[in-house]
C-alpha cells in the first residue's frame, strides 16, 4: 500500500482508506463512461462540514497521486478560507505540491468557477456540488426525477426557463444553468456562473463533479459536447460586463463587484485571482491598480 | 369515423389482498364517447379509473388502446417510456383536487405549456401563444397568465387543469370527480365548458362521479358500480329514466328534489 510514512503515519495517503478510494474510483469510472449521469456512491464523513466541499474533497482524494500538483479555488480565488483550508488539508494528508497557477496544476478543485485560462489535456477539474439534481426544485421526488433522467423526459427543465422569461423578460438564471451533456443527460454544472458554461463544451480537461451530502458523482470526459438549454427565440447568453477589471484591465473575464465605501463606491475585479495576478505581472493595469502601467 | 373502439377493456379485476377493488369489468369506449362511472363512495370507481389510466396495475384483465396509427396496444405490456409518452400526449387526467394535477409553484402559462415543452417545443413565443389561447378557451382572462395557480379560485384551478390536459390535443381524457369540491354555480359553468370542449374536440372521456346530474349532463353512456361490480350499464338517459337494477333504482330515487 502507499501509506505515507514520513510524518503523517496516522493517516492513509490522502486521508481516505484504500477501499473507499477504490469505491469512489469505480463511481468515477462509471460517471466518465456515462457523461452527465449521476452515479450514487457511499459518501464518507470528512473532517469538514457539509457544504465545504466534502464531495469534491473525496473525489480529489481518490484521484490524487504523489506527483500531482493541486490548486484549489473558491469563487475563483486561491486565498479564501475554503480554498486555503482544503489546500492545507491535502498538503497535510497527501504531502503533495500545491500551486496557485492554473497552468502548473494537474488537479484543480473548484468551488463554483472555471479558471479563465483554458485548461489543458491531462488536467482534472474537480467541482464541489451542493445539489446535483437539476430538476430538484421543480420535481422534489427523487424517484420521479431518476425516472425522468432514464426516459429522457426533460420538458420540465424548460418550464423553469419559461418561468424566467415570463417573469423577467429574459432567462434570468445566472448560475447552475442547466446543460445537456453529449446530447443525452441534463446536468447541473454546480453553481458556477453561466459565464463558465461555454468553457465546459469540448473542454480538453477531465471534469469531475462530487456531491458529498447528496452522495452523487458525475463527470464530463474531455472533448464532450456540453450545450446550455435555451429557447429558439431566447438563445443562451453569458453575462457581459460594462467595464474591465479595475486591477488588471482584463475584459471578457468574470468580474466580482466589491463595495468600497458606504457612499456607493464600488469596483469590479477579476474573480479569478490567479489570472488577474498573472496579467498584472506581465504589465497590464486597471484604473484602480494604484500604479501606472509598467513599460515591460 | 371508424368502426373500431378507442379503448377495449376486458375483465379488469383489482384485488387489495382479499378485498375487492373492482371485479371483472369489461366494456368498449368509442371515439367521441363520454362514459360516466357512477356509484357510491367505496364502490371501486376510482380503482377502475386508475387501472384504466395505468396509474395502477390490475390483478388481472387487459386494456387495449387504439393508437393514432390504428393498431391496438395492450397498455400493461407497453414499455414505461411509451406509456408515459401516451399519458402526456394522447391522454389527459383531470384530478378531483386541482393541486394534484397542477404545478402550484409555476405560473398558469407554464402549467399549460409544460406538455408542449415535454413533446419538444422550444419556441417561447409559440408556447406562450398556445397557452394564451387555451386560457381563453377555459375562460381565464389573459392577464392571469403569469399568476401562480395558488392565486386562483377553486373553479379557475379546475379550468386551468383542464386546459393543461387538453393543450396537446389528447383523444382520451380521464376525469376523477371533476366537479368535486366546487359550489353549484361554478359546477354548472364548468360542466357547460366541459360539454362544449368535449363536443368541439371530439374527445372521448371516462368520467368518474358520484353525482348523477354530472353524469346526465356530460355522458352518453354510464356504468353503475357497487362493491366493485357493475350492477347496470347502458345509455345514460335510459339508466336514469328507467333504472332496472334495484341498486340503481335506489340511487336514482335518492336524488334530492328541490
Amino acid at each position: 500500500m502507499n501509506a505515507h510514512t514520513d510524518n503523517i503515519a496516522q493517516y492513509n495517503f490522502a486521508y481516505l482508506d484504500e477501499q473507499t478510494k477504490r469505491m469512489i474510483r469505480r463511481a468515477i469510472l462509471k460517471a466518465i463512461a456515462i457523461p452527465g449521469y449521476q452515479v450514487p456512491f457511499a459518501s464518507r464523513e470528512m473532517p469538514m462540514p457539509y457544504g465545504w466541499g466534502t464531495g469534491g474533497v473525496q473525489v480529489t482524494a481518490s484521484v490524487i497521486g504523489t506527483d500531482d500538483v493541486l490548486k484549489v479555488i473558491d469563487q475563483g480565488a486561491d486565498d479564501t478560507t475554503n480554498a486555503v483550508s482544503i489546500r492545507a488539508f491535502f498538503q497535510k494528508v497527501a504531502n503533495v505540491d500545491v500551486t496557485t497557477h492554473t497552468a502548473d496544476a494537474t488537479i484543480i478543485q473548484t468551488r463554483h468557477r472555471i479558471p479563465e485560462e483554458p485548461l489543458k489535456a491531462g488536467q482534472v477539474l474537480v467541482y464541489q456540488v451542493p445539489i446535483p439534481e437539476p430538476l430538484r426544485f421543480l420535481e422534489p421526488r427523487e424517484t420521479e426525477t431518476r425516472k425522468m433522467h432514464a426516459l429522457e423526459e426533460y420538458g420540465l427543465m424548460h418550464v423553469k426557463l419559461y418561468e424566467d422569461i415570463a417573469q423577467h423578460g429574459h432567462i434570468a438564471t445566472t448560475f447552475a444553468y442547466p446543460v445537456k451533456v453529449e446530447g443525452r443527460y441534463v446536468m447541473d454544472p454546480s453553481p458556477t456562473p453561466k459565464f463558465d458554461n461555454p468553457k465546459m463544451h469540448m473542454s480538453k480537461a477531465l471534469q469531475l463533479f462530487g456531491a458529498g451530502r447528496e452522495k452523487r458523482i458525475y463527470a464530463v470526459p474531455p472533448y464532450t459536447r456540453v450545450e446550455s438549454l435555451d429557447f429558439e427565440d431566447h438563445p443562451f447568453e453569458i453575462q457581459t460586463f460594462d467595464e474591465p477589471c479595475a486591477l488588471c484591465g482584463g475584459t471578457n473575464v468574470y468580474l466580482d463587484e466589491v463595495v468600497l465605501d458606504d457612499r456607493g463606491g464600488r469596483m469590479f475585479v477579476c474573480s479569478d485571482t490567479d489570472n488577474c495576478e498573472a496579467r498584472r505581472a506581465s504589465g497590464h493595469r486597471g484604473h484602480l491598480s494604484g500604479e501606472e502601467a509598467a513599460t515591460i | 369515423m371508424t368502426d373500431e373502439p378507442l379503448l377495449r377493456v376486458r375483465s379488469i379485476s383489482k384485488f387489495y389482498g382479499n378485498r375487492i377493488g373492482c371485479n371483472d369489468i369489461s366494456f368498449d369506449l368509442w371515439p367521441g364517447e363520454v362514459l360516466a362511472v357512477v356509484g357510491e363512495s367505496g364502490s371501486g370507481k376510482t380503482t377502475l379509473l386508475n387501472c384504466l389510466s395505468t396509474r395502477l396495475l390490475p390483478t388481472s384483465g387487459t386494456v387495449s388502446y387504439r393508437m393514432r396509427y390504428g393498431a391496438f396496444h395492450d397498455l400493461y405490456r407497453m414499455s414505461e417510456a411509451e406509456r408515459r409518452f401516451l399519458m402526456r400526449t394522447d391522454w389527459g387526467f383531470v384530478h378531483q383536487n386541482p393541486s394534484d394535477g397542477l404545478r402550484m409553484t409555476v405560473s398558469a402559462g407554464a402549467n399549460v405549456g409544460e406538455r408542449l415543452m415535454a413533446v419538444g417545443q422550444r419556441h417561447y413565443g409559440d408556447i406562450r401563444a398556445s397557452a394564451t389561447d387555451w386560457l381563453g378557451r377555459v375562460e381565464i382572462s389573459e392577464d392571469r397568465i403569469d399568476d401562480q395557480p395558488r392565486a386562483f379560485s377553486g373553479g379557475m384551478r379546475q379550468r386551468l387543469q383542464i386546459a393543461r390536459n387538453l393543450v396537446t390535443g389528447p383523444r382520451l381524457v380521464f376525469m376523477d370527480e371533476p366537479t368535486g369540491g366546487l359550489d353549484v354555480s361554478v359546477q354548472a359553468r364548468l360542466l357547460d365548458l366541459l360539454r362544449g370542449l368535449v363536443h368541439e374536440l371530439g374527445l372521448s372521456a371516462i368520467v368518474v362521479t358520484h353525482d348523477l346530474a354530472v353524469a346526465r349532463l356530460l355522458s352518453h353512456r354510464m356504468i353503475v358500480m357497487k362493491d366493485g361490480h357493475v350492477v347496470e350499464s347502458g345509455l345514460t338517459d335510459r339508466v336514469l329514466d328507467d333504472p332496472q337494477a334495484p341498486y340503481t333504482q335506489l340511487l336514482v330515487s335518492s336524488i334530492l328534489q328541490v
